[in-house]
């Protein structure tokens, strides 16, 4: 733990037992601990190195679970409508089924993560624009019950009008509420969330674009299976070419996306999606590869969601990425104010 | 129910007004000088006891004599504790190197005495000598909710749980707030958090219940150096300016304020400092900015999103189709 700075030798033999330098430094990289704080290059100052923020205090099972099901739910449902209107009964079948279930899922993530699950209902006392997680309830309200009409029509056949609308509800609803969920951990002081508000909802749809094409992929015949390999290829170049962008622009507060648990599944995230699609992209059509490819993109997809929480998780709990950026910011600021006074 | 975009857009508004109330009392706050702070942690006793706060873990944490580590749902008061080889103004630190016994000092393997900045307690016979060109400085700061202008809790909060008050504050109603975590994460100081034992989440209240019946906070009411000032927002940010230019005069030029600008990223605190270093050597965000300010152009992107992914995948089953 950390020692006071203020000695009255400063012999340079002395042991340095801390972890950051008050008011002069910060948190040392792993790799460095033991050296003297004095020669290491974190600028930035911190309180012990202490994080500013609070983590968020969610399961990363439930809420980067619900993530990948959420945007699975709701491009299955619109790709589903799509194939329906287009004569693919058995791909949009299997598609409205694979929704329904995610959707289950999705629903089960976000109650159990709350601190009291028997008050979930307490989401739809208020409507607020400020708050994506009261938007997003409202759209999980509307969209469920209409995913779940869908399903329930086209795996028992029965009641074909009401079916029918719960298709065509549940697709349009459906990209709102795969794309939502990036404006939901955007709006968080988590660096990393935050500053990647510009590309995470392409992301996210583009993954979820990658992971509904392959679920069409493994539940419809060959000969309806177009629409899902074209809509799998376009998702996982989307999400990959803005993945990488977003990476790139967010420079020194990006490194939790290229660093430790998170940056490990983003990592395992972009082969096991590149990987899927380039099989799917083989002229040779088959079976075993199809699926392979299919399976690949939706475990990417899934890496994907819990690469990004990891890496928000993990910029939260460092006050450099705090610390940093709003310093820069301050100093930018002061620096064109000198400029025109 | 209300489509509620008030909060993050209300410029400059009295956040009370703004929070729909027509006729609100003056807004208060608290302007904490931590100039005179000397650390006793009274405001934390009188929070914890004023409030129940449960215990929130005794643990030595090494970082000087901050044993409560940060704010929390346990810990609506925090004081931070900072040790610098600095000058304090003009001030003389009269520290005196402190002589170990010799058992002492082999037992710690020969290492060299670390001073924690104590005046030293030896008889004054000729033992201690003061170290001339010792500098020494301890700052102490009693941190708490902000009470933003525009607060990130409570623009994020899905339940309504988190409301303003007509006194401009913001609280959190327990029987309302389900848990769901939102807060947490979006408040730009990391004050807000969840409490395991009932799964809700909690905070300062700048003690609403004594507000409503004309008392100052507890905290305030138990600070003996008044490093704790409770009273109307506008008046207390008169007396922190003079305050600044009283001790830059007495040779403190270190002295400045933090959160007190109402043109900052949250609209201006509720809760403000005078501080005497950088705001991130006592744990603070340097220039924090409310989450929700970007939230428009959040949706703006998201929408898009969603519009390219329904186009996409209604493109993407076009060709061969066979009605
Ligand atoms: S400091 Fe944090 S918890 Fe307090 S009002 Fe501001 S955003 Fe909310
Ligand atoms: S945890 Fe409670 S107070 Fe915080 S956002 Fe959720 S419902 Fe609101």
């Amino acid at each position: 733990m950390s020692h006071t700075d203020v000695r009255l030798d400063t012999s340079v033999e002395l042991p340095v037992e801390r972890d950051a330098l008050i008011g002069s430094a910060g948190r040392p990289e792993r790799r460095q601990r033991g050296e003297r704080l004095m020669v290491s290059k974190a600028e930035f100052r911190s309180y012990y190195g202490q994080p500013v923020l609070k983590s968020p205090p969610w399961q990363a099972p439930d809420i980067a679970g619900y993530l990948f099901l959420g945007g699975l739910a709701g491009a299955s449902s619109t790709l589903a409508a799509a194939a329906e209107l287009t004569g693919r009964p058995r791909l949009a079948r299997g598609l409205k089924a694979g929704a329904a279930v995610a959707i289950a899922g999705s629903l089960y993530s976000l109650v159990h993560d709350l601190g009291r699950p028997e008050r979930f209902l307490h989401m739809l006392r208020v409507v607020k624009v400020t708050s994506p997680m009261s938007i997003g309830s409202w759209l999980l309200a509307g969209y469920g019950p209409l995913a779940m009409l869908a399903a329930g029509s086209a795996v028992t056949g029965r009641l074909p009008r009401l079916g029918r609308l719960g298709t065509l509800g549940a697709g349009v609803a459906g990209p709102a509420v795969a794309a939502y969920t990036a404006a939901l951990i955007s709006d968080t002081a988590v660096p990393v969330w935050h500053e990647a508000h510009a590309e995470l909802p392409i992301v996210f749809v583009g993954s979820a674009a990658a992971s509904a094409g392959a679920l069409g992929l493994l539940v419809a015949p060959d000969r309806e299976a177009g629409p899902a390999r074209r809509a799998a290829l376009l998702g996982a170049v989307t999400e990959l070419a803005t993945a990488h962008r977003m990476e790139r622009r967010l420079g020194m507060v990006g490194e939790p996306l290229r660093r430790g648990l998170g940056g490990a599944l983003l990592r395992a995230s972009h082969v096991l999606m590149a990987g899927g699609a380039l099989a799917l992209s083989l002229p040779v059509r088959n079976r075993v590869l199809t699926r392979a490819g299919a399976v690949a993109m939706i475990a990417g997809s899934i890496c994907l969601r819990f690469g990004i929480f990891h890496a928000g998780v993990a910029s939260a709990r460092d006050p450099k990425y705090t610390v940093t950026p709003q310093r820069e910011r301050l100093e930018a600021r002061a620096e064109s104010r000198r400029r025109r006074p | 129910m209300a489509l509620d975009l008030r909060e993050a857009t209300g410029g400059e508004r009295d956040p009370a007004t703004a929070g729909g109330y027509a006729e609100p009392p003056e807004r208060v706050g608290f302007f904490t000088d931590t100039s005179v702070c000397i650390g006793c942690k009274a405001c934390e006793v009188a929070c914890k006891e004023w409030n129940a706060v449960p215990e929130d873990g005794l643990l030595f944490t090494g970082m000087s004599y901050d044993n409560t580590g940060s704010l929390g749902a346990d810990s609506w008061r925090h004081v931070a504790f900072i040790e610098q080889p600095r000058r304090l103004g003009r001030q003389e630190t009269h520290l005196a190197p402190t002589e170990l016994p010799p058992d002492l000092l082999r037992s710690a393997g020969g290492r060299t005495a670390v001073s924690l900045g104590l005046p030293a307690s030896a008889p004054p016979d000729g033992h201690v000598a003061a170290a001339a060109d010792m500098d020494f400085r301890w700052l102490m700061s009693s941190d708490v909710c902000k009470h933003c202008t525009h607060a990130a809790c409570l623009d994020v909060c899905p339940t309504g749980a988190l409301f303003r008050t007509e006194f401009g504050t913001v609280v959190v109603q327990e029987d309302v707030c389900n848990g769901c975590g939102y807060c947490v994460p979006a408040c730009p100081y990391g004050v807000i958090d969840k409490r395991p034992s009932n799964g809700l989440v909690s905070k300062c209240t700048l003690c609403y219940d004594r507000l409503s019946v004309g008392q100052e906070p507890a905290c305030a009411k138990s600070c003996p150096t008044d490093s704790i000032q409770f009273g109307e927002l506008a008046e207390l940010r008169e007396r922190a300016a003079g305050r600044v230019r009283d001790l830059h005069d007495a040779g403190v030029t270190s002295a400045r304020l933090y959160g007190a600008d109402p043109q900052d990223g949250v609209g201006g605190a509720g809760a403000f400092f005078l501080l005497l270093d950088e705001p991130e050597v006592y744990g603070l965000p340097p220039d924090p900015v409310v989450t929700t300010r970007d939230l428009p152009a959040m949706w703006r992107r998201a929408g898009l999103a969603a519009v390219g992914l329904l186009v996409a995948l209604a493109a993407v089953t076009i060709p061969g189709a066979r009605r």
